[in-house]
């Protein structure tokens, strides 16, 4: 391996100088992971598998990271994840589907343990029936626990908000862990251009005394840390405790949006800000969006994207602004219940104005076709199902 | 830093809970106790609210006397009776989540291990029968696989007490508790062999009666987890509420069981056992 040097993490996110790679979506992952001045990395290979774990494995047996080791399973790697952050360390991991939902009893306790850790989220169905296909409705499970959900559209993303959230969710006003999500398969085993930085610049170490609740390490007063359920205090007390703490939680989740503004552009970004029909959509379907608003522009109508890359703290003003005066928004997603949908609808006042699809599931592609006939049905114009290229 | 962080901080002696004080007065840190002077130092527990005659509460006071270092100790807990008190220590503590007290302890024990190459850290888990053999088989059993350099202390009461009496797998067989309205079906399972068998390097049992072999043990079991594999203390600590043992009759119970099925046994490797007769030939090197 390259010996790196520790820069400057607004250096390394915003200037530092780029290789164009032609790379996976989950070698985009282990790559950021290379860069991040990870300590430790625990890996359990759920069925369905992305490569990302053992990747960042073999990142680990080239010296990269300073420990790794194959987990018994999820609830036991995502535990030993919250031990290892407060222990001080630098943490990541990564899972998909079904491991997801596994891990998710530790994983969603970690914003209320103040653990900033990066999990990697690499989308697929969740049984039954058993299959192992792209679908992101594991995603819905991750919105109401407290941490920052990302949705990653292509392998550029993946690599910048995967770097970027190792810096997020140490800032001591934020302080929670970061979901980098992106489809399975679609992203993870698809190739495509990434911009990447140089391979011996690495971010600056975890400072876990830059932090709102001290690790647990014996180093730091006060002495008697409990980070405890206040259930034996009193019933008053464990309330308000417990109200308090969980309303700093998503306040903190809300002082994220700062840094996904400063480190990763905003948290949409806006083709034809002037449209009257939009498409709002995330991860791979914001791309399926992209083409379509390329279609629409061939055949001379007025139509924009929306892309939602951060899906918690979710961009209500951002997108009550840009939607002000469309007057269709379709919602194109990768799943059956249209949680991006009813996100959008819950932000905007016009919420009737929504389209709640196309939606495809249980892993199917989401073809360009299918946005474009609900584009039609918006603008009313009746067609032949014909595609201009 | 260990020491250096218990101190209070010059100038504010007087704004700090009294009981603090005395910890760092009276108290264990940094000093040489024997656990028979129980009652005639600050202890590291603080009041807790455990029932009359817990012998788990019981034992666990003397685990907190026993620690050789305890300005270095992180003990780490789960659901159940224990944490109710292990929480009440000037020792810092972690409670996770349900039966994940050996992954948390390996993640926590790494880090540190990075952190602090050069430093003693001591993790302990203290969970009970159910956290670490029914919930939480699969992290214990892995963590001793893995060979994880911590000490894990089952505090057995061979029931779910804090939930209100429900049969465990340590329950002993055809004791009728509830979600056990016939009786347990099938035998204690024997957690001793089973650390044995997964790469515990030091194993010990047994019924609390001599509190100085119960430091002894606990002091053998965190040494030889600082610089061998992963240790394990099977401790007999009665429920005298579900298992209706008077309280006057507690010790009774645990000589009982001494006799019975909770002899005091122990089991090191050879490589452990070479590194206790050099260090405890020299008292005067060992903290008691």
């Amino acid at each position: 391996m390259p010996e790196q040097r520790v820069v400057d993490a607004d250096y390394l996110l915003l200037e530092a100088p780029r290789e164009r790679k032609f790379i996976t979506g989950a070698q985009a992952m282990a790559e950021a992971v290379k860069r991040a001045n990870v300590d430790v990395a625990i890996a359990y290979p759920i069925t369905p598998q992305s490569e990302v774990m053992h990747l960042v494995g073999d990142i680990w047996a080239q010296g990269y990271i300073k420990d790794y080791y194959r987990a018994e399973e999820e609830y036991g790697a995502m535990s030993a994840i919250a031990g290892a952050v407060r222990g001080g360390a630098r943490a990541f991991s990564a899972t998909s589907g079904p491991g997801l939902l596994r891990g998710l009893e530790a994983i969603a306790s970690w914003p209320g343990h103040r653990i900033p850790a990066v999990l990697g989220v690499l989308t697929r169905v969740v049984n039954a029936p058993l299959s192992i296909q792209p679908d992101n409705v594991e995603i819905s499970y991750l919105l109401n626990c407290g941490m920052v959900v990302l949705h990653a559209e292509n392998q550029q993303d993946v690599f910048d908000f995967t770097l970027a959230s190792f810096i997020i969710s140490e800032m001591v006003d934020v302080y929670i862990p970061i979901a980098v999500c992106t489809e399975g398969f679609f992203v993870t085993h698809a190739k495509g251009y990434v911009n990447m930085t140089p391979e011996d610049m690495k971010l600056p170490p975890r400072d876990p005394y830059k932090a709102p609740v001290p690790p647990t390490d014996c180093e730091i007063p006060p002495a008697r840390i409990q980070r405890d359920a206040p259930v034996q205090k009193s019933n008053f007390m464990s309330y308000l405790i417990h109200a308090v703490w969980q309303q700093e939680i998503w306040a903190s989740n809300i002082r994220a949006m700062k840094y996904i503004y400063k480190y990763l552009g905003g948290p949409i970004e806006v083709i034809n800000p002037d449209a009257e029909v939009f498409v709002v959509a995330s991860g791979c379907a914001a791309a399926q969006g992209r083409e379509a608003v390329r279609y629409a522009q061939l055949e001379g109508l007025n139509v924009g994207l929306v892309k939602v890359k951060s899906i918690r703290p979710f961009p209500e003003k951002e997108i009550r602004q840009v939607l002000s005066k469309a007057k269709a928004i379709i919602v194109p997603e990768h799943n059956i219940v249209g949680w991006l949908a009813k996100e959008v609808k819950a932000a905007i006042p016009n919420s009737d104005s929504v389209i709640g699809g196309p939606r495809v599931y249980g892993g199917m592609t989401l073809p360009v076709e299918l946005i474009m006939e609900k584009i039609y049905q918006a603008l009313g114009i009746k067609k032949e199902k014909k595609v201009v290229v | 830093m260990g020491l250096e962080y218990v101190r209070i901080s010059p100038g504010f002696e007087k704004y700090m809970p009294k009981d603090y004080v005395d910890l760092v007065q009276y108290g264990q840190f940094g000093k040489e106790i024997d656990v028979q002077q129980l009652g005639q130092f600050k202890e590291l527990v603080e009041e807790h609210p455990m029932c009359a005659g817990c012998f788990m509460a019981y034992f666990i006071r003397v685990f907190y006397a026993a620690l050789p270092k305890p300005e270095d100790t992180i003990v780490i807990g789960t659901a159940g009776c224990a944490r109710l008190s292990l929480s009440q220590a000037a020792v810092p503590f972690i409670y996770g989540n349900y039966g994940d007290t050996n992954a948390v302890a390996s993640g926590l024990k790494r880090a540190l291990s990075i952190r602090f190459p050069d430093k003693e850290k001591d993790v302990v888990v203290i969970a009970g029968d159910g956290g670490l053999i029914d919930i939480g088989f699969g992290m214990t059993m892995h963590s001793w696989f893995r060979r994880e350099k911590f000490t894990t202390i089952m505090v057995d009461n061979e029931v779910y007490g804090n939930t209100g009496g429900q049969e465990s797998g340590m329950s002993p067989k055809g004791v009728q508790l509830k979600m056990a309205p016939k009786g347990k079906q099938f035998d204690k399972i024997n957690a001793v062999e089973l650390a044995k068998t997964a790469g515990c390097v030091y194993v010990a049992k047994l019924s609390p009666t001599n509190p100085k072999r119960i430091a002894k043990t606990v002091r053998r079991a965190i040494l030889a987890a600082r610089h061998f594999g992963p240790t394990f203390i099977h401790a007999y600590t009665s429920c005298n509420i579900e298992y209706s043992i008077p309280t006057e009759k507690v010790l009774e119970d645990a000589r009982k069981r001494e006799k019975q099925d909770f002899g005091f046994y122990e089991w090191m490797t050879e490589e452990v056992k070479e590194f206790f007769e050099e260090i405890e030939r020299k008292p005067e090197e060992v903290k008691a």
